[in-house]
């Protein structure tokens, strides 16, 4: 995701207090088994990140290593399914030569300390937690052992230049002696952390645990029920609440007609008035969302001046489409090399076409939830899923007008993200949840119920996209224009469009590198009533759908084989050419189809490519129609994300992206009628089930170029690669998602 | 009204109606049990009634007076939930976790009343909803099992 910088800036001028202290008390919430707990002075920190480049340089802020030699490290960023604290442990591991086996990871809280990305964000997002903070973070690891090695020096009395390490333990090897890093951690811990620029890094060759399929950390705990989210946190003394949301977003709450008698009901703690909701608190969840439901509430139209969105009463999905497709313009250009219009004027061939997509929700399983405590001390507590610590801090700052220093944020697991929990105006819980919290003076968590979600949750853009395309007399492709109509994520969560265009609006039909010498990618800003977020691999989601299945179009009409002219069009590309040609091994060789299986099935194939976020990949899949529906049977995926910390992991998330893939492709679609989603559930909102799942597989191409990330990249080549297959077996061209749409003979 | 939960018992004060998940998870605390839909429909809350699966969202408290009934919590002290987590375990099934309690269920209950299912008997018993696409690993996982019994 090329998120704008700007939008993801929290502020984070507030001094943090990084005293070892501050970090054992702040993250006091379960049992937590503290070894030692030796303050240390905050102008060593703060010294350390004097220089604004030495960012993850903090080790204490970082690192905890306990007498039984395990290490608990504070992890920037979010652990929701990808793997990234896995990866963290194997980061860090192998610079602090400790296994990653021995290493708890947990989510730090906000703080400038954290923000490692090169970017300068610290976000969960983009694809960018290990990509992006590599080199510190293995630094982080180096800086942590040479501490160790000093105080193993003062401790043993030998020169630091005679000491060594091996797993867990700096040894003397002229003596025979060594010491565990947990005998040495409270003296280590505390010496200075040493310049930066002495530190050596490890070289590649001699990794042990970088590259290698790591067991992630936390599969035992995510089997037995022992891993813990936010929807599981429970304080003493709390209460539980639930909302009614406004049928459409910016209506208000008018009057409650039956106010009393829900207030009697049983367990009912207190009814409340919230911005475009009401509220049960209860000492039961079942109870509140009983109550919260059992309320009538006169919701009155959104006024004039609404700070949100307002969801207009006539809004339909189907008709804003129609309504995009009318769209004349102006469109700016992203895009536009050579003459487009000259090459179309002159063409022999000409290709026209008009592709859409739908909206999705992010459909995550675990419920939105948020659990807010004011201490008496006067500070805010509050337990919430985030992929963006520093910015929900400081909107929580904004909104309770206190001190940031003053709010405790903690960041428990995450029951899947998928983009669905960046800070989203309207689209999140914890406003309510510190409100209720206040009102009652008392702990409060708050659980949207599933069909609260689905009512508030943001969505996946839609886009009409116009492309027009023009054929040498060869047939191959001289000039492609694509005009998309659509509002970005991030030009819609800012309300307004930028002086630039929102990249995450038009990438994945900007940034391909077929050699076609005449193009031109634009937008028609067409600032829409829905809100709008991030979902996983964001505008490529969508844009390398529409493009992959155009070009198989050009690819048709020009009588060249789809593959064979992404070859072609990639000849100088020598990166993307090696990933096409291993896709095409993976799959047994390039065939296209359609075949008859041994099954009886005929089945064709379809080829499509991707490059989001830094890295590449290439899917071949293979169709066939069952009972008038389409069938999956295999995704072969190659990715290049340059080079690799975990293989086994990579290979998850491929499956997994390529199960949202899949979804998005054959049956999701938010649906909106008189201004409300017709789903509020997944009854009426079906997502993939393990009988849609094709077979996946997956090589790994490490291409040695730089690191690109692995949590999106693999999503959105999937569409068009099924699309392209669907429209070679029955010649029905796939020019918009889902396929639910379609009826197949 | 008196439950058996992981072969203790526990005296609850509830509404007759109430779902069986909120019971577990708010008055005793058990929270490896997952509220995911509310509506049966994505397995989340999947807890096992006398060794067989049962959706606990829809699954009214006093129905299961007298019955025995098995969380996740207690899942490694059945023989056969124990070879289903070590499998989970050695094939890396989770990504995020949130829907895995309840897929260790589901596969548990499978596999104590088909210890050998085929393919189309673990796509039959296996419905629970996954967002982060661990299908295969559950598919692969479920049949290592099968084949240990074999």
């Amino acid at each position: 995701m090329s998120t704008p910088k700007a939008f993801f800036d929290a502020p984070l001028s507030e001094p943090v207090n990084l005293s070892r202290r501050h970090f054992l008390a702040s993250t006091a919430v379960g049992a937590l088994v503290i070894g030692f707990g030796l303050p240390l002075g905050s102008a060593r920190v703060y010294a350390a990140t004097a220089n604004p480049t030495e960012r993850g340089t903090q080790v204490p802020a970082f690192l905890e290593i306990r007498p039984d030699g395990s290490v608990r490290l504070l992890s920037p960023f979010m652990e929701g399914g990808q793997g990234t604290h896995t990866a963290m442990a194997q980061i860090v591991g192998e610079e602090l030569d400790a296994d990653p086996a021995t290493f708890i990871v947990e989510a730090a809280p906000p703080g400038e300390a954290y923000v490692v990305m090169e970017n300068g964000m610290r976000i969960t997002g983009g694809s960018m937690s290990v990509r992006m903070s590599y080199p510190t973070m293995r630094r982080l690891g180096a800086l942590a052992r040479a501490m160790l090695l000093q105080a193993g020096a003062e401790q043993l009395g030998v020169p630091v230049a005679q000491l060594t390490t091996q797993p867990g333990r700096v040894v003397h090897a002229a003596s025979g002696r060594s010491l565990g890093y947990g005998e040495l951690a409270g003296r280590a811990l505390d010496m200075p952390v040493p310049d930066p620029a002495t530190i050596t890094l490890r070289d590649p060759s001699q990794f042990r645990w970088i590259g290698k399929p790591v067991k992630r950390l936390d599969a035992y705990d995510k089997s037995t029920g022992k891993a813990q989210y936010s929807i599981d946190i429970k304080v003493d003394g709390m209460l539980h609440a639930a909302v009614q949301h406004a049928p459409r977003l910016g209506m208000t709450v008018g009057s409650l007609r039956n106010q009393a008698q829900v207030e009697a009901m049983k367990g009912v703690h207190s009814v409340h008035q919230l911005p475009g909701a009401v509220a049960v608190v209860a000492e039961r969840w079942w109870h509140a969302k009983r109550a919260v439901e059992a309320l009538q509430v006169e919701w009155l139209e959104a006024a004039a001046d609404s700070t949100v969105r307002a969801m207009p009463a006539d809004f339909s999905s189907d008709k804003y489409r129609d309504f995009l497709a009318a769209q004349q313009g102006p469109a700016r250009d992203d895009e536009n090399e050579g003459d487009v219009a000259g090459a179309l004027a002159n063409a022999k061939t000409k290709v026209e076409a008009t592709y859409h997509n739908q909206y999705v929700n992010h459909a995550q399983l675990e419920p939105p939830s948020a659990l807010a405590r004011f201490n008496p001390d006067g500070t805010l507590e509050v337990w919430l899923p985030n992929q963006a610590p520093d910015m929900f801090r400081a909107d929580m700052a904004k909104r309770t007008g206190l001190d940031p220093a003053k709010i405790t944020l903690h960041s428990p697991l995450l029951g899947g993200f998928f983009g669905r929990h960046f800070l989203y105006d309207s689209a999140n819980p914890y406003p309510q949840a510190i409100a209720l919290a206040k009102a009652v003076g008392r702990p409060v968590k708050l659980i949207w119920s599933r069909e609260e979600e689905f009512l508030r949750d943001v969505l996946r853009p839609v886009a009409v996209v116009k492309f027009r395309a023009a054929l040498d007399a060869q047939g191959l492709p001289l000039a492609i224009e694509a005009v998309s109509a659509t509002e970005g994520p991030s030009e819609a969560i800012a309300g307004k469009q930028g002086e630039k265009l929102d990249p995450t609006a038009l990438e994945g039909l900007s940034g391909k590198s077929y050699a076609i010498p005449n193009k031109r990618i634009a937008q028609i800003y067409v600032k829409g009533p829905t809100m709008l977020g991030y979902w996983r691999s964001v505008g490529n989601s969508l844009n390398d759908f529409f493009y992959e299945a155009f070009l198989d179009e050009l690819a048709d009409k020009g009588g060249h084989d789809p593959y064979e002219l992404r070859l072609h069009l990639l000849r100088d590309n020598k990166r993307l050419t090696t990933l096409l040609q291993a896709v095409g091994e993976l799959s047994g060789g390039w065939k296209r189809g359609p075949y008859t299986a041994e099954d009886g099935s005929r089945r064709a194939r379809g080829v499509a490519m991707a490059s989001p976020f830094g890295s590449h990949a290439a899917v071949v899949a293979e169709v066939s129609i069952e009972n008038g529906q389409v069938k999956v049977h295999h995704i072969w995926e190659a990715i290049d994300s340059g080079s690799i910390v975990n293989p086994a992991i990579i290979e998850a998330q491929v499956n997994g992206a390529v199960a949202l893939g899949l979804s998005q492709t054959l049956l999701e679609e938010a649906v909106y009628v008189d201004g409300k989603p017709r789903a509020r559930n997944y009854d009426l909102y079906p997502i993939l089930p393990m009988s849609r799942m094709a077979q996946v597989h997956v090589k790994i191409v490490e291409s040695g170029e730089k690191m690109g990330g692995i949590g999106e990249p693999p999503l959105p080549a999937v569409a068009p690669a099924v699309a392209n297959a669907v429209a070679h077996l029955t010649g029905q061209r796939i020019r918009s998602l889902p396929l639910s749409r379609y009826t197949f003979a | 009204m008196q439950l058996r939960i992981n072969q203790k018992a526990y005296e609850v004060d509830a509404d007759a109606d109430t779902p069986l998940l909120w019971v577990i998870r708010d008055d005793l605390g058990l929270t490896g049990t997952k509220y995911g839909c509310g509506l049966a429909q994505c397995g989340a809350c999947s807890v096992l009634v006398d060794g067989n699966v049962v959706r606990s969202c829809v699954t009214p408290v006093a129905g299961v007076v007298g019955r025995e009934i098995t969380t996740i919590e207690a899942i490694e002290a059945d023989d056969v939930g124990k070879r289903v987590v070590a499998a989970w375990v050695e094939h890396q099934v989770a990504q995020c976790g949130y829907c895995q309690s309840g897929q260790v269920m589901a596969a548990t209950a499978l596999l104590k009343h088909t210890p050998a299912p085929s393919d189309a008997q673990i796509e039959a018993a296996m419905v629970n909803l996954c967002r982060c696409g661990t299908y295969n690993a559950i598919r692969t996982a479920v049949h290592d099992l099968a084949k240990e019994r074999v």
